[in-house]
């Protein structure tokens, strides 16, 4: 097994004996990015010197000491850029770290690279960013998910050990998905979201994307926490994700929800996923058949709060302090549309839009009330399904990846791709994706489970002993 | 045809705390520009807001000191509109849940101008009541040059307290008084300095006329940028007669803001108010509402100082200080605590009220760095009462005291001051006075009781002033 193609744990383990060095594992990474990047094209900017300075002085008695991680080009790291995929940021450089940057700092981490995603995280297919296209490992010909799909991508290449997303309808649990890794979605709360580029206030969390959920389970240990310079961060204490990741499963109570398996799901992933449902009752978990109603709602709920707090958040993009200003405007008003019109795609611009119009005198209430009156139910329906079982299983994605410009002419087709990830967001709840097999023209399918607030614990577990019983994790993509 | 004028101010007050509303930044006037900001306030992408917790405690503290009703919960909103000097292009503010409702301001007869003490205007207490208080972040400062403008972000996320009135002010004075009294109780609570030419403390006002004895409201009209508080009542003279002027000739109103010129004594029209700017207010998803049954009323409440009405009560009462005198003491906290010390073991306090009022700040003191130990008056005040020295003595040894800070029994000493009542003495002189004014002794014989003053005068003039009159005058009224 190359050094590229290893795991967190695998790293850990051999940088300690010695095996390798943080140097050698850089490079080997940066060897393979300069192979199979030119064809993925999952990296928007790779630091090459940087990284393997830092390797240099790599702190192996640190939790991820001499570790390379990747970072969706959404999150703030010092001096380095962070475009969000757009033309309005284009040359920015962040002038302070995100907290879970320092964070992966102080825990001996290196910063590897800046991945692509869907522009401002806005899109589930990445085909959104203003840079260029990503391509899904496993299919050059397809997309690899979205917003998170620069991250996701590099993952499933082993052009990264692990990498850094954000989720806000299933950014990083669909990606994971389609790609063939594993993505975790914590609670709302859990992890610090000072430094994240705001898409939606009330629905983003920062997150890992990883080839194992052991990984999934050691870096989230870094990133949680409550931060003082975020007041939606919880106070909740910090347990060890990784020391319960081997408890058994048997007894663990499984809901279906009834409304994630209607008729028209798609007949593989069905399949996969029964198949997986099968596996769990055979290692003696109680699957439970449970109801989660207003189900059908969560599309709509969804893209009235969220296009509604986007609205609010890319306001600031004027290119009045920073980022792109027009060379066309010659007073403050045109400075504003020009820039904004000069710098936005129109995904972008759809949205905040839409998000606009929601909030408006006269709407606000037929469409921005009312979404959060029906995002309580939505929640209480979790709580309620949540007291009949432990642990939540459906389909991450209702496909697997599809071929660029298939969904691109109808943006309402593409946000249904969002149909299984999205209430989770909606709930605050966290949600976990891991792969379950592979279509019969070996595109990934992914498993999602999702547990209580702050029931990351219970998540992990429930994954972990799945992924060790599987070969999935040892699938590679027939990357030349 | 009477006409009666009906206005409404909006006062913001920037609080004296030590950072600002939503950062860690300083809270400081002047300042190099550009030098006390930070991602959040400068509206980095990225950054988030976390609440000043002593600036949610100072607006309660203000809320309690104005009798407002104190929020249990309250929570931050989102007004969303472009404009240069707001970094996000929207403000954090209170729309619907404001910290404190209701509440009032009672007028004082000497918060009125000094020209119009005397009227009837000022004697009636009046009650002008508060719509609410609210607290929000302030924006950045614009600067304009010849070709360019340039924005100075130092004032932007200055916590401010928002204070609207209800429609009860009547007149220009009554403003006036309104904003002096308000003053006055900010810098008691410790608050705020509200100086208005310092921006502390801006008011806008909105007035409209009617016909007395009309029940329905006139056209209202916003005025704007007066720098003092004699700019709002002079501002408001003006535009009342402008309104009344229009109407009584039978023309219409037009809803308008407008600015006041100061150095051309007219208000100006800025913009018509034709349609209502919709805010799009929304819940800041980045904030959690705030309880304040949770510790913070009552801690506010353990800081409520007494405030001025209340000491000046207090001081009639208990220390036999006048109504006008009290007035005057209690304008400056630290002139009132500096007069309780001087008074403390005074006899007569109302002379040491006088000695403060009438001799001490004439000399303009700094009461903040002050070095004349406030018991210098309280002891130079005995002085007089046990006979040592004459009342007009005592104002000598009051010019040397304020001059050299000496303590008032050792200037007697020096100067020998003290004040003669020896009996044996005084008898002997009064014997030479009678006996070197013959015509004058004929003079008062024959009833011309005034004639006595020049016995008196001779006697002082031959003791240098330190005789005691009382005991003179006894000693002539015997012999004559």
């Amino acid at each position: 097994m190359s050094l590229s193609s290893s795991t967190i744990a695998g790293l850990r383990r051999d940088l300690a004996s010695g095996k390798t060095s943080s140097k050698e594992i850089v490079q080997d990474l940066l060897a393979r990015i300069d192979k199979v990047d030119p064809k993925v094209k999952g990296y928007l900017r790779v630091n090459r010197e940087a990284a393997l300075k830092d390797a240099d002085t790599a702190d192996l008695s640190k939790p991820l000491g001499g570790i390379p991680i990747a970072i969706k080009d959404n999150i703030n790291a010092l001096g380095e850029g962070c475009t969000c995929s757009s033309k309005i940021l284009e040359g920015y450089k962040s002038p302070y770290d995100a907290t879970v940057i320092r964070k992966l700092r102080e825990a001996g981490a290196i910063l590897l690279g800046r991945t692509n995603m869907d522009e401002f995280a806005m899109g589930s297919s990445t085909e959104h960013s203003a840079y260029q296209k990503t391509r899904n490992p496993w299919n050059l010909d397809c997309i690899p998910g979205g917003s998170s799909g620069g991250s996701a991508a590099v993952v499933a290449a082993d052009e990264a050990i692990a990498a850094l997303g954000s989720d806000t309808g299933g950014s990083i649990r669909q990606p994971a998905a389609l790609c063939g890794c594993v993505g975790l979605k914590p609670t709302y709360g859990r992890v610090s979201r000072y430094g994240l580029v705001a898409f939606a206030s009330s629905l983003d969390q920062i997150g890992p994307l990883t080839k194992t959920v052991e990984d999934s389970a050691l870096l989230l240990n870094v990133l949680s926490g409550h931060d003082p310079m975020e007041n939606t961060s919880r106070p909740v204490a910090v347990p060890d994700y990784t020391a319960k990741l081997n408890q058994p499963i048997k007894g663990l109570r499984i809901g279906i929800p009834r409304e994630y398996f209607a008729e028209g799901m798609d007949k593989e992933i069905e399949a996969a996923i029964r198949k997986a449902i099968d596996w769990y009752a055979s290692q003696g978990a109680e699957i439970v058949d449970v109801t989660l109603p207003h189900t059908s709602a969560a599309i709509a709920v969804y893209y009235i709060i969220a296009t509604a707090e986007a609205s609010a958040n890319l306001a600031r993009f004027d290119g009045v302090r920073y980022g792109h200003r027009s060379s066309e405007a010659a007073d403050p008003l045109s400075v504003y549309k020009n820039s904004r019109a000069e710098g936005f795609g129109p995904e972008v611009k759809r949205r905040i839009i839409l998000g606009t119009y929601v909030l408006s005198s006269g709407y606000y209430d037929a469409y921005y009330n009312r979404a959060q009156k029906v995002r309580q139910l939505l929640m209480r329906d979790f709580e309620q399904a949540f007291q009949k079982c432990d642990v939540i299983l459906t389909p991450t994605s209702p496909g697997p990846a599809f071929k660029f410009g298939e969904k691109t002419n109808d943006p309402l087709q593409m946000y249904l791709a969002d149909i299984y990830t999205i209430a989770v967001n909606l709930a605050g709840v966290c949600g976990l994706s891991l792969p379950c097999g592979f279509t019969s023209s070996k595109l990934p399918i992914g498993l999602q489970l999702i547990g209580p607030h702050f029931g990351e614990e219970t998540l992990l577990r429930t994954g972990h002993a799945y992924e060790t019983s599987h070969e999935w994790a040892k699938q590679r993509p027939p990357l030349a | 045809m009477q006409y009666e004028a009906i206005i409404g101010l909006e006062v913001h007050v920037q609080l004296k705390t030590q950072s600002k509303m939503f950062c860690g930044c300083r809270n400081e006037y002047g300042g190099a520009t550009n030098t006390h900001t930070c991602p959040v306030c400068l509206g980095l992408p990225g950054a988030l807001p976390v609440p000043n917790a002593e600036a949610i405690e100072r607006t309660v503290l203000t809320g309690l000191m104005l009798n407002c009703h104190i929020a249990e919960i309250c929570k931050f909103d989102r007004k969303n509109y472009f404009y240069p000097d707001m970094p996000k292009n929207y403000q954090i503010s209170q729309y619907d849940m404001p910290l404190c409702e209701g509440g009032y301001v009672i007028l004082g007869k000497y918060a009125f101008p000094k020209e119009t003490q005397k009227d009837p205007i000022s004697d009636a207490g009046k009650k002008i009541q508060l719509t609410r208080i609210h607290l929000e972040e302030d924006v950045a400062k614009s600067q304009h040059f010849e070709t360019t403008s340039g924005i100075d972000f130092n004032r932007a996320g200055t916590p401010l307290m928002e204070i609207v009135t209800e429609a009860d002010i009547r007149s220009p004075e009554e403003a006036f008084a309104f904003l002096t009294t308000l003053k006055q109780i900010l810098i008691y609570g410790g608050v705020s300095d509200a100086d208005m030419e310092k921006g502390q403390l801006r008011c806008d006002v909105n007035v409209s006329v009617r016909p007395v004895g009309q029940e329905k409201f006139g056209t209202k009209c916003e005025v704007k940028n007066m720098n003092s508080i004699s700019g709002v009542r002079r501002a408001l003279a003006y535009e009342i007669q402008r309104q009344i002027g229009i109407v009584s000739a039978g023309g219409t109103l037009r809803q308008e803001t407008r600015r006041w010129d100061d150095p051309a004594g007219q208000t100006q029209l800025m913009r018509i108010k034709e349609d209502a700017h919709d805010y799009r207010y929304f819940p800041d998803p980045d904030l959690l509402p705030v309880r304040t049954t949770e510790g913070i009323t009552d801690a506010a409440r353990k800081r409520l100082p007494e405030l001025p009405h209340q000491k000046k009560a207090r001081f009639v009462r208990d220390h036999g200080v006048g109504d006008y005198q009290a007035e005057v003491l209690v304008a400056d906290g630290l002139l009132a605590s500096y007069f309780e010390k001087a008074a403390a073991k005074a006899k007569n306090k109302g002379a040491v009220a006088n000695f403060l009022i009438n001799d001490f700040l004439a000399t303009e003191p700094d009461l903040a760095v002050v070095q004349l130990p406030p018991e210098h008056f309280g002891e130079l005040s005995n002085l007089v009462e046990e006979g040592k020295i004459n009342s007009r003595q005592a104002k000598d040894v009051l010019a040397h005291m304020l001059e050299s800070g000496e303590n008032p029994a050792a200037i007697v000493e020096k100067k020998g001051m003290a004040q003669v009542s020896d009996l044996g003495a005084l008898e002997a002189l009064c014997d030479q006075a009678i006996a070197a004014n013959p015509k004058s002794v004929e003079d008062y014989k024959s009833g011309k009781t005034a004639a006595i003053n020049a016995f008196k005068g001779f006697v002082m003039k031959a003791t240098k002033g330190q005789a005691n009159p009382a005991v003179v005058d006894e000693i002539l009224r015997k012999k004559l």
